[in-house]
């Protein structure tokens, strides 16, 4: 009873918050809108037992990723707002219609899928054994090092192109 | 009775939806970012919810990777949107139609 109540509350918050996005003026306000929804994320993911992932959600997503965001909408304050987005007076209502119809293709498809595969495909295969938990921290150790080592490596050189990326990219040129 | 699979797909469904309104729709380049960064959320909620179904850890584990390469791409992106900012003044993309540096 409990996890329905908070699971209503915490996808609530998340489709709100995510329309706030998209939908507010101010870009200060989208990245406050949007902490929301990386907030109400990080509850779902403790309602699917994913206690680690959740934690680093709120550590890396909300706390380094959209702290970089409000940082550069500090340094872009001095910009011009949005100039008016109608350009045909239809646009709207059919954008909308088709907004309406990919959601109702990508449900229908990930219901319709999730249903049929007890019975058409056989088992998938099984990546990972979990020795203790799912959530667990030595859980996901035991599988990041194991059958994961060679994406872990390549994570950490991406983050150093990234980097360096960053650095060479912002210098000033003189 | 616990929360079926499909439910939090919905919810992934939805958010990835108006994330991809969000990149159709609006110009500022800070918020067409930050939409993307919304469809990459409603993903890791579906890898996160099928890694529960299927009584995986490698879900949440591409979860991760996922997050990685999100921060890299922050990292990079607002580079590349700094630098068109203090060239052009603005990060309107209607604004932003010449190749020329």
């Amino acid at each position: 009873m409990m996890e329905y109540i908070l699971f209503g509350i915490l996808s609530l918050v998340a489709v709100v918050s995510g329309v706030g996005v998209i939908t507010l003026r101010q870009p200060v306000h989208c990245a406050l809108s949007f902490l929301l929804t990386l907030a109400s994320l990080a509850g779902l993911y403790l309602l699917l037992t994913a206690p680690f992932v959740a934690i680093i959600q709120i550590i890396v997503y909300a706390g380094a990723i959209m702290v970089l965001f409000v940082f550069v909408m500090m340094l872009l304050h001095a910009q011009r707002g949005e100039g008016p987005t109608q350009y045909l007076p239809w646009q709207g209502l059919v954008g909308g219609m088709l907004a309406l119809l990919f959601l109702g293709l990508v449900s229908y498809f990930s219901i319709f899928a999730n249903a049929a595969k007890t019975s058409v495909s056989p088992a998938p295969p099984v990546i990972c054994q979990a020795p203790k938990g799912l959530g667990d921290i030595p859980s996901m150790a035991h599988c990041l090092f194991n059958q994961f080592l060679f994406p872990f490596e390549l994570a950490s050189v991406l983050l150093l192109a990234a980097m360096i990326g960053a650095v060479v990219l912002t210098k000033k040129v003189e | 009775m616990a929360i079926s699979t499909e439910t939090y797909l919905i919810v992934s469904a939805i958010l990835f939806t108006i994330g991809a309104i969000g990149v159709l729709t609006r110009r500022n380049a800070l918020i067409i970012f930050m939409s993307i960064e919304m469809m990459l959320n409603a993903v890791n909620l579906t890898f996160v919810a099928f890694g529960k179904e299927l009584g995986e850890i490698a879900g949440q584990l591409y979860v991760f990777f996922v997050l990685v390469v999100a921060a890299a791409e922050v990292v990079v992106g607002l580079a590349i949107i700094v630098n068109i900012f203090r060239s052009r003044d603005t990060v309107d993309i209607d604004d932003i139609n010449v190749l020329k540096g």
